[in-house]
């Protein structure tokens, strides 16, 4: 079930588009959806929001797999997300990624067994000129280097 | 000269504030057209005047695109504000938002104005949270201060603006996917014609620019259209924002002059990284053709100097590469990255930006075929001007220009099964 | 509208053609016999322009422009097959195959798959592409349709029927780029009582008939043009067949009529011609009360005889007849001549209807208008309908001019959806006070016209605005109509609704349409298939026994023809137990059914739809002829030929037909000359009790003995939901 507060800010959403244009918030509503649900959404969330939003389901599913936000298996407590096109790679992307996986012993794709972290390769973040850059939750992490990394890594884990 | 339009305010302390771009001068442009009630045709040809080129990279005349809007047809119209800055290399309206955001906002008030338009959206890529809260934070500020909503000051002009977040595809940049995206369905572009001057946001009159292109225009007005067009040159007015990114000293974002030699601007950077030499550099976004550096170093950074080395401005985005780099590798990064964000719909896409993306990478493998170079040659070429939208010719320029001018790399590659360079990255 | 200026003229291909502005040059291409290859380019479906197969080169273009989504303009001159055109083309059709499994030989569109055959014209020799192939897992669409995704080329047509014919999005495009699938994402039945129409629709071999799967190609069918027996559109289809078996039915173009479309009801009812409960041989109960086979010549000896016993002893008003309102115009003619020769008006086939008090004031139910004009109303009111279900093609005429912006209002009981919008919605079990409402709500606007004994009712009505929006939207209307439906036409009451909803119609100056079950109502009221009518409508010395009256007298003798009664009836049981308490019992059947087996003293076996030829009337008053596809199963015979040698042995006069077009010309003069007067609505003079009483329309797979016995069509949602959806009370 979509939690009161979670109604309350797909509302906020509905609000900004014309009146018969519900659908608008489709991308907004699967984001508050999967956020509130640790991270990635189910068949069943996406039916709750066709539902809420007056949409055939199988338009929420061809939205929510059509944006590479949305997430479909679970994910970690933090998802990092490396950028390793071109202006990140050339300044070393891959370095950032070696030193991840090494640290974290997990690939693209996969979770840490503690499931505090999981790994995903991104195309461009949009912050090039800061490469190499990695994004976190609503964060930007830019000029990565080995020792940035590790002090980010410590401070998520004391997060939690 | 540099910094005089988008980046006019960066110096001031918490730029981003309604106070500190009002004490720059910031809403005086739109409070006179609001107060003198100057009428849109004059506005747009103070815009045609600067010779404005829209800088999300299409590089057409926004003068001459306003003019297309049926303005004084009923019913709503729209303005729609392209932050989605998806391109390789571009990063530079995602600092606008960040420092500039009133500036946007007046941008599309005066625009909305222009076109007849009394509600616009700004549609951020969702991985921009932290500069789409600012811009929040911006519009409420403008709200509060009656410079958005009904009636703004007392002119009866009424004009709503929102946000709308993307959620990862790179395609939302293309302006009717984007359309499609605020519509709440995937981000696939539509065929044009109907173009959306006629049929865009919810099949109403819309406007699409880029958000550098909007956040241009309370400069223009307030200085002038004739000022403007002083800063660059006669068919491409203003300064303009380049992300300089890759092997250079000091990436940034940097306004200079249309038509700034790319040596100067390679300058401001910090120059090439040290102790390396320049080998390409990518002019306007991955999708531009790779020019080689030495011919790079004797053009300017304007659409006709650039359009003569057979590159394009694009959105301005350099991305520079020393001899470290690898040409086979890069362009399977390149390849991987249209063939991920194909949207799917059109078939010379779908399966040509995959087949390019599988040959690319083999020979990156040291797995490459002898005809492959001339194959892939030809399936760019097979995908070029066959598409809906023109990520299929996006995805098609880059192989066709690393193949014309490092052919040898390639080859190297197919000969060795290695790369013809050695990189430490 | 100015033509002249509308008018513009192209060179196409070097010649000068006449079109019309802003039409696609594919759709001119076509009209002139051009040839362009497409494969995403539907006639009846949205442009999307994706599959970029029918590129050509237009002058001053920079590049080649897709013809389906490319509009004319005066002066265009564009070459469809020019160097730079054919260049595209190949170029789309290589990227097409290279994920394509190219598994022709053993897919079963063969033969007709517009890849292959364009891959002919433009495919090269051998692939350049040397990478894996994109593997896609299988969907389960359910019952109807089989699909083989890895053929799919993402044209989405499927996706565009879904949203545009259907109108329930079902299908979709999930994924990204070369991940995109076209599909229900999660597992589903399709649910659509048009859904099988994606078959057709699908260029490649991704959708297919899943009861026809690997059972035969494409080449070795026959195919014979037929017209599908379940409801009162009459759609055209062309029955496939091999080796004397119908394999396939498949739509016949016809634009007035089905366009290119069929209900799934209509493509796989065929599936039960070869049940094992077919009648294949002539059967006598002999004297042990067992039912016997027996050859034909005894078993109508047997039939006739004993007819003209009972009518020797009890005089013909003792014999009655029930036929199936799907039976030929042909046979309906010949079973009201029998029975009339025999001394009995007492013959019916409005199975369904309880109430025919008010029979002698009604007109021939029909549509009153065309198919195709229905997309032009303005203004729709559908009267007891579950309409979407019951005349699936016709209701698609309606959703048409609902979403070209028609006000389309229901008065239905609860529980009925559209897959159209309606402008307004009067929801009730009592159809006789709402329809009472809304013509007093007509009558206060001053729209009042004779309403004779309906006065009274409309004068006490409660006008709520429901009601009013229903009047205000069809007097609004310029163009009008007023639908009544199964459920209407099934009410205890059917007169009084009949009278009110006649009077709605003629009040607002509307058409006024009766839609009736079975494929040939129309054609069975016309051959006189009716107890108070002769053919074309000629008037009887008195009026014969009704399904009704029959059912609660049970007749001495009874003539049964395509009846299982406890399902075709609206009084099932008691209807059952009618046939049970007659003294002699004659069927002529193709299924045997309980009843039939356990009570018939004489049975024959009647030939299907697909094994013979014959003549349905529809809706809208069209004759359609059809020829038997194959040869009846074991020893049936086609329904007309029976009934004419029963005549002859009957000794009556005037059955010495060589053809069933010498019946079919004998009762169609008859009406032509009779249709010179047309037949009219009066207010009724008598209304009897008001109370209505509504019952549930026949779930759509339960309307015949055919769909009942598809077991296709029994194993999709529809099958259930129906069930569900249209309950009411019986
Ligand atoms: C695949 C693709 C991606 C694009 N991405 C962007 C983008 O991120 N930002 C942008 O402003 N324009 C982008 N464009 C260009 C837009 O379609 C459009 O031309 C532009 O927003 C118009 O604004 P302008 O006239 O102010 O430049 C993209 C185009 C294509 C084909
Ligand atoms: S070119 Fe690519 S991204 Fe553009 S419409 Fe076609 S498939 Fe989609
Ligand atoms: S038929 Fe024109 S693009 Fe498919």
């Amino acid at each position: 079930m979509i939690s009161e507060a979670a109604r309350a800010d797909i509302d906020r959403w509905v609000e900004k588009y014309p009146e018969e244009q519900k659908q608008s918030a489709v991308m907004a509503a699967l984001r508050i959806v999967q956020d509130e649900n640790g991270g990635s959404i189910t068949t069943e969330m996406m039916d709750e929001v066709a539902a809420y939003l007056d949409m055939p389901p199988i338009n929420v599913y061809e939205v929510a797999t059509f944006y590479s936000m949305y997430e479909h298996k679970p994910v970690g407590k933090h998802k990092l997300c490396v950028c390793t096109n071109i202006s990140c790679m050339l300044r070393n992307s891959k370095g950032v990624v070696d030193h991840l996986q090494e640290k974290l012993d997990i690939g693209f794709g996969e979770v840490t067994e503690d499931g505090m972290f999981s790994l995903k390769e991104v195309e461009c973040l949009g912050a090039c000129v800061n490469a190499p850059v990695m994004q976190v939750g609503e964060h930007y992490h830019e000029q990565l280097n080995p020792e940035k990394i590790d002090r980010l890594l410590d401070e998520l884990r004391q997060e939690s | 000269m540099a910094n005089q339009v988008c980046f006019r305010n960066n110096h001031l302390e918490n730029s981003w504030t309604l106070a500190a771009y009002q004490s720059s001068g910031g809403y005086e442009a739109v409070k006179k057209i609001l107060s003198e009630k100057t009428s849109p045709e004059e506005l747009i040809d103070e815009i045609k005047l600067s010779a404005l080129r829209g800088r999300g990279g299409a590089g057409f005349p926004t003068g001459l695109k306003w003019s297309f809007m049926p303005r004084n047809a009923p019913g709503q119209k729209y303005i729609v504000c392209n932050s989605d800055e998806g391109e390789p290399g571009t990063c530079k309206d995602r600092d606008i938002l960040r420092y500039n955001p009133h500036q946007l906002i007046e941008g599309m008030l005066i625009a909305g104005y222009c076109i007849g338009a009394s509600a616009g959206y700004n549609y951020i890529r969702g991985e921009f949270w932290e500069p789409y809260s600012r811009f929040e934070v911006a519009l409420e500020e403008a709200r509060a201060a009656g410079l958005l909503g009904d009636n703004i000051l007392d002119s009866g002009f009424d004009f709503q603006l929102h946000s709308h977040l993307g959620a990862g595809a790179y395609v939302c940049g293309e302006e009717t996917a984007l359309l499609n995206s605020i519509e709440g369905k995937k981000g696939q572009p539509r065929f044009k014609p109907p173009f959306p001057a006629g049929f865009g946001l919810y099949g109403r009159p819309t406007t699409i620019n880029n958000t550098e292109s909007l956040a241009s225009i309370p400069v223009i007005l307030s200085k002038g259209g004739q000022w403007f067009l002083d800063q660059g040159l006669p068919n491409a007015g203003g300064e303009k924002l380049f992300s300089v990114s890759g092997h250079v000293n000091r990436p940034g974002n940097y306004e200079v002059p249309m038509g700034t030699p790319f040596s100067e601007l390679l300058e401001m950077a910090g120059g090439v990284r040290d102790g390396h030499q320049l080998k390409a550099v990518i002019p306007g976004g991955s999708s531009t053709p790779v020019v080689p550096g030495d011919q790079m170093m004797g053009i300017n950074m304007d659409y006709d100097s650039i359009a003569s080395a057979g590159s394009m401005l694009g959105a301005g985005s350099v991305i520079v590469m020393d001899e470290t780099t690898c040409m086979p590798r890069v362009l399977a990064r390149l390849a991987y990255f249209y063939y991920e964000e194909s949207c799917g719909q059109c078939t010379p896409c779908r399966e040509g930006t995959g087949w390019l993306s599988r040959v690319t990478q083999r020979i990156e493998d040291g797995n490459g075929a002898q005809a492959d170079i001339d194959l892939l040659d030809s399936v760019a070429g097979n995908i070029e001007g066959n598409t809906i939208c023109a990520l299929g010719d996006a995805a098609a320029m880059p192989v066709r220009s690393f193949l014309k001018h490092y052919r040898d790399e390639f080859q190297h590659h197919i000969d060795h099964k290695q790369c013809m360079v050695t990189s430490d990255w | 509208m100015d033509t002249q200026k509308d008018q513009v003229t192209i060179e196409l291909n070097d010649t000068r053609l006449e079109a019309r502005q802003g039409q696609m040059l594919i759709e001119v291409a076509d009209a002139n016999g051009v040839s362009i290859p497409r494969f995403c380019y539907h006639k009846k479906l949205s442009v999307s322009a994706n599959c970029r197969m029918c590129l050509v080169e237009v002058e001053n273009a920079p590049k080649m422009l897709p013809a389906c989504a490319t509009p004319v303009t005066d002066g265009m001159k564009a070459w469809t097959k020019s160097p730079k055109a054919i260049a595209a083309q190949k170029s789309v059709m290589e990227f097409l195959l290279i994920n394509h499994p190219l598994d022709c030989p053993v897919c079963d569109q063969g033969g007709e798959c517009d890849l292959q055959e364009m891959a002919l014209g433009y495919g090269g020799d051998t692939s350049r592409y040397t990478e894996g192939k994109r593997i896609i897992k299988e969907k389960d669409y359910g019952s109807l349709v089989s699909t083989e995704m890895s053929r799919c080329i993402h044209c989405t047509r499927c996706v565009r029927f879904g949203v545009e014919i259907a109108g329930i999005p079902e299908i979709g495009g999930t994924g990204r780029g070369d991940h995109m699938q076209i599909g229900t994402y999660v597992q589903k039945a399709l649910s659509s009582e048009l859904s099988g129409n994606i078959i057709d629709l699908c260029p490649v071999g991704a959708l297919l008939s899943k009861p026809f799967l690997f059972s035969a190609r494409s080449w070795e069918l026959k195919s014979v043009p037929g017209v599908a027996p379940h409801d009162a559109v009459g759609s055209n289809i062309q029955i496939q067949t091999r080796n004397g078996k119908v394999m396939r039915v498949i739509p016949q173009e016809n634009e007035a009529v089905n366009e290119i479309w069929i209900s799934d009801r209509d493509r796989f009812s065929y599936l039960a011609l070869d049940s094992e409960d077919r009648v294949t041989q002539p059967m006598v109960r002999n004297s042990d009360g067992q039912l016997v086979e027996t050859d034909w010549q005894s078993a109508l000896e047997a039939a006739v005889n004993g007819m003209k016993m009972v009518a020797s002893t009890d005089g013909g008003g003792a014999l009655g007849a029930l036929a199936s309102p799907s039976s030929t115009t042909e046979e309906f003619y010949l079973l009201q001549k029998l029975m009339r020769g025999l001394g009995s008006n007492s013959v019916d086939h409005r199975l369904r209807q309880q109430d025919f008090s008010g029979q002698s004031d009604q007109i021939a139910p029909q549509l009153g208008t065309t198919l195709q004009q229905i997309e032009q109303q303005n203004a729709v009111l559908i009267v007891g309908s579950d309409i979407q279900r019951e005349q699936p093609l016709l209701s698609h005429r309606i959703r048409k001019a609902a979403l070209s912006g028609a006000a389309v209002s229901t008065v239905n009981p609860d529980g009925i959806e559209f897959n159209f919008p309606l402008s307004g919605e009067v929801v009730t079990d009592q159809l006789t006070p709402a329809l009472s409402a809304i013509a007093r709500a007509m009558v206060d606007m001053g729209m009042g016209g004779d309403l004779s004994g309906l006065s009274a009712l409309v004068a006490d009505a409660n006008v709520e605005p429901a009601h009013q929006a229903v009047a205000e939207s069809l007097i609004g209307g310029e163009k009008a109509m007023v639908l009544m439906g199964e459920i209407a036409y099934r009410d205890q009451n059917q007169a009084v609704i009949y009278a009110l909803t006649g009077a709605i119609a003629s009040m607002s100056g509307a058409t006024f349409s009766v839609l009736t079950e079975g494929a040939n109502a129309l054609g069975g009221l016309l051959a006189g298939a009716v107890p108070h009518r002769d053919t074309a409508d000629a008037t009887v010395d008195s009026v014969g026994m009704d399904v009704a009256s029959m059912v609660d007298m049970a007749p001495k003798g009874l003539l049964l023809m395509g009846i299982e009664a406890e399902s075709d009836l609206a009084a099932g049981p008691a209807a059952a137990d009618a046939i049970r308490k007659s003294e002699f019992v004659v069927s002529l059947s193709t299924f045997a059914d309980s009843v039939t087996m356990g009570k018939s003293d004489v049975i024959l076996p009647l030939a299907a739809f697909t094994e013979s030829s014959g003549t349905f009337v529809n809706a809208e008053g069209e004759w359609q002829s059809f020829g038997g596809a194959v040869a009846p199963k074991g020893e049936a015979r086609p329904g007309w030929k029976i009934l004419r040698v029963m005549g002859t042995m009957a000794n009556l006069d005037g059955f010495d037909y060589n053809s069933s077009e010498d019946v079919l010309s004998e009762v169609r003069g008859l009406c032509d000359q009779a249709e010179t007067e047309k037949w009219s609505w009066s207010a009724l003079s008598d209304l009897g009790d008001a109370s209505s009483c509504t019952v549930a329309s026949t779930p759509i797979y339960q309307v015949d003995s055919l769909v009942r016995r598809s077991e296709p069509l029994q194993q999709t949602p529809l099958a259930h939901a129906g069930q569900a959806t249209t309950g009411g009370a019986e």
